[in-house]
């Protein structure tokens, strides 16, 4: 099986240790994954902010790079959820503007063999137990296009609870978006801080060393929130505790 | 008497008012999330709620495409049942036709001067209280929420419990204040418990049920088979206006419809248990016609007018994306669940629909000319909570990412039943460009990682703080640090991770 990673062009600029976990992890699972480099952005801050058209060249792009692969590894559930729930509405779209079927003929292939990480390891590979080691008490946040759109219910939680010394604490309000929302978090700014401040407030109430979610645009408001309110927590994405192990442990 | 929503300011300026207002963030906080945890628990209850969402999201569709077909059968079942039917395009003509109708109600000597309203979203819509007002007719609501919101010269800020950005005490100084100004003043000493809120409401209220001669209301559904209207509600005041007046006058949007008795059957279970939370809502008031019609009854109105309103329904209805918005029956739970409506409130959405629902509709039935009705679209994070819990399955998030695109885009829509090409909104320019640059970037490998390199060169020069629209993000949150490399130079440096150890 050929495997890609797509990383998403949030975590190529920002977040590159979210990146070499999921090389590092999936490694460890037999997974010889490929970073095709013409990879660029799955499109979805210009398809959520009303671009769709602008959108569409990145779609076709996504869907050439990443033709000749057998599964699409993502580690983020929004961009996961871009290609499996937008990309066919793309299609319809093009086709109900009389544009035909080129463009949802383009993207058709892609879009079933794209998966979220935790997809990808429970679905594909069958495993929930990686085999990793993170000492630490950890509190999840089930992203929103996880959650909703993608459906990944129990599978990241179940991963964590594999874990070898990690607590996993229930965060109240768990299944309450955020307030990062792409281009929400600055065109309803005041809203998006607020969400944030109570996402936080719950999350500080855990007494959790880590707030993990499979999503970095999340962790990345929720991280610049917590910051900005200097609680003692830190943001990791799911990956990078999967990655870890006894004999390379991921710092905190 | 409430206040109308001319010349709104743009949802993110309205919001900012509401998150610095803490007891607004309190009364909401606590408001939505009750009804929020009892609705889970009421749409548990049954194991069929996927198939009673799917049967509501079909009878409407199933409607909305025919519709044209079952407004002609409506108006024959009502005629033939002795009501009359009257159709209005707009608020205007249907303000005009209500008007007309109540001061022809008062027998041609006098002209009538009050009237008795069952809640009515379609008549708030079309402001018809200020319209006639503007004819000396007074409009008493009747409805306890509607009631504190009347009497406040407030605006609602929800669909079903417009009050809900009132606390109790809030409520005890209204009545106190006002009530005795519009009729029997509030009891001497009245405490803030709801029973005597309750009981203070009810005593003023019941002189206007029995002298009012005339009733509007609106629906929650037509049947098109009978012409059979239903009001669904939980206080009984509906139940009073609906059967002591003798005239009675509908004011209904032309999405209301079903097309058989059985239907009702699926609405009837969902929209309790998505509203109020209950199995069954206490009172369900149903009528056809007037009492002439049939042989042998007593109750109800001698004269029915049932006034069928388009107001953009129309419009809404030919869009292909849009057009699931006007399958909503008004249960209010997407506001319930809304992270941005617990935080906004209800008056920052600048119409009598707020929450997720307002946000999709306001911008069809109004267009998106206006600042507010722009901004509506943007007034979410697309959590997808409101399309979860619609008994009727609107995909919000759909409709609003649909709405972005025609503010900034424009393109070809309907008004006022013509077709039209909008221009794209202004004030989008410097985002345009920016979502322009990054798919010129983004379709050029390339020009990313150039992108990226200086970045990452840079990074000891980033500032902690933004200026200019950059602030919207470092006010309130630090920036995240940009790494030495990016992971595409990192992947061919190590020739993917496996020199990595050198």
């Amino acid at each position: 099986m050929r495997v890609a990673l797509f990383l998403t062009c949030v975590n190529d600029t920002l977040y590159p240790e979210t990146g070499r976990a999921v090389v590092r992890l999936l490694g460890r699972l037999g997974v010889d994954v490929d970073f095709p480099t013409a990879q660029t952005c799955c499109g979805q801050a210009h398809y959520n902010t009303g671009y769709r058209h602008e959108a569409e060249p990145l779609a076709r792009h996504f869907a050439d790079v990443f033709a000749p692969y057998d599964a699409v590894v993502t580690p983020s559930g929004s961009c996961g959820a871009m290609v499996r729930e937008l990309y066919p509405r793309m299609g319809e779209r093009a086709r109900a503007e009389g544009r035909g079927d080129t463009l949802a003929a383009t993207l058709a292939p892609v879009v079933p063999k794209t998966y979220e990480l935790t997809e990808f390891l429970v679905d594909v590979l069958g495993v929930t137990d990686v085999g990793a080691y993170y000492p630490h008490t950890v509190t999840y946040h089930p992203t929103c296009h996880g959650l909703r759109s993608l459906g990944l219910g129990e599978r990241p939680r179940r991963l964590l609870e594999a874990v070898k010394g990690l607590e996993l604490v229930e965060l109240p309000g768990a299944e309450e978006c955020c307030g990062f929302g792409g281009t929400f978090a600055v065109k309803n700014s005041d809203v998006s801080a607020a969400m944030g401040a109570d996402k936080v407030r719950n999350a500080e109430s855990t007494g959790a060393d880590v707030l993990c979610a499979a999503d970095n645009s999340c962790l990345m408001h929720i991280g610049g929130t917590m910051g900005r309110l200097r609680t003692g927590m830190r943001p990791v994405h799911i990956a990078e505790i999967l990655a870890s192990t006894e004999e390379e442990t991921a710092a905190v | 008497m409430s206040g109308t929503y001319l010349g709104m300011p743009a949802f993110p300026q309205a919001a900012r008012e509401a998150v610095g207002n803490s007891t607004l963030r309190g009364n909401l906080r606590h408001a939505t999330h009750t009804i929020r945890d009892k609705r889970a628990r009421a749409v548990a209850e049954l194991d069929d709620w996927a198939a009673l969402r799917e049967a509501g999201k079909q009878i409407k569709d199933h409607t909305l495409r025919h519709l044209d077909r079952y407004l002609v059968q409506v108006e024959e079942s009502v005629t033939a049942a002795g009501g009359t039917v009257h159709w209005a395009a707009d608020a205007d003509e249907a303000n005009e036709i209500v008007s007309r109708l109540v001061r022809e109600a008062g027998g041609g000597d006098t002209d009538e001067h009050e009237v008795v309203k069952v809640k009515s979203m379609a008549t708030q819509e079309i402001a018809l209280n200020e319209a006639l007002e503007a004819q000396g007719i007074h409009a008493y609501e009747t409805d306890l929420a509607e009631l504190i919101v009347q009497l406040g010269r407030d605006r609602p800020s929800h669909i079903l419990v417009p009050a809900i950005h009132r606390n109790r005490g809030e409520i005890r100084d209204i009545f106190r204040s006002e009530m005795g100004e519009w009729g029997r003043p509030a009891p001497e000493g009245l405490t803030d418990t709801p029973a005597e809120l309750a009981e203070a409401t009810r005593l003023h209220l019941r002189e206007k049920f029995l002298r009012a001669r005339v009733g509007i209301s609106g629906a929650n559904f037509v049947v098109a088979e009978t012409g059979t209207l239903v009001v669904v509600e939980s206080e009984g005041n509906g139940r009073m206006c609906l059967t002591l007046p003798e005239t009675l006058i509908s004011v209904v949007g032309i999405e209301k419809i079903v097309p058989k008795w059985q239907d009702l059957e699926v609405f009837l279970q969902t929209l309790p248990r998505s509203s109020t939370a209950e199995r069954m809502n206490p009172y369900t008031s149903m009528w056809t016609g007037t009492r002439n019609g049939r042989a042998g009854e007593g109750d109800g109105p001698r004269t029915f007018h049932l006034v069928l309103l388009d107001n953009g329904r129309t419009d809404t209805l030919a869009d292909e994306v849009g057009r699931q918005a006007l399958r909503c029956i008004r249960c209010s739970a997407c506001l319930n669940v809304c992270p941005v409506y617990e935080r906004a409130g209800g008056h920052a959405y600048g119409s009598v629909y707020p929450g997720p629902i307002g946000a999709i509709l306001s911008p069809q039935l109004r267009g998106t000319g206006s600042e507010i009705d722009a901004s509506l679209p943007y007034a979410s994070s697309l959590c997808g909570a409101c399309y979860e819990v619609c008994p009727v399955a609107i995909d919000i998030p759909e409709v609003l990412v649909h709405l972005r695109e025609r503010v900034v885009q424009g393109g070809p829509t309907v008004r006022h039943g013509n077709r039209v090409v909008l221009k794209p909104a202004k004030g989008h320019a410097a985002e345009r460009a920016a979502m322009r640059a990054a798919q010129w970037a983004f379709t050029r490998p390339g020009a990313l990682r150039a992108g990226q390199r200086l970045a990452s060169r840079t990074r000891r020069l980033h500032p902690r703080t933004l200026p200019g629209p950059g602030r919207a993000w470092t006010g309130s949150r630090d920036l995240p640090a940009v790494p030495a490399e990016p992971f595409r130079d990192w992947w061919q440096r190590t020739h993917g991770g496996r020199d990595e150890a050198k």
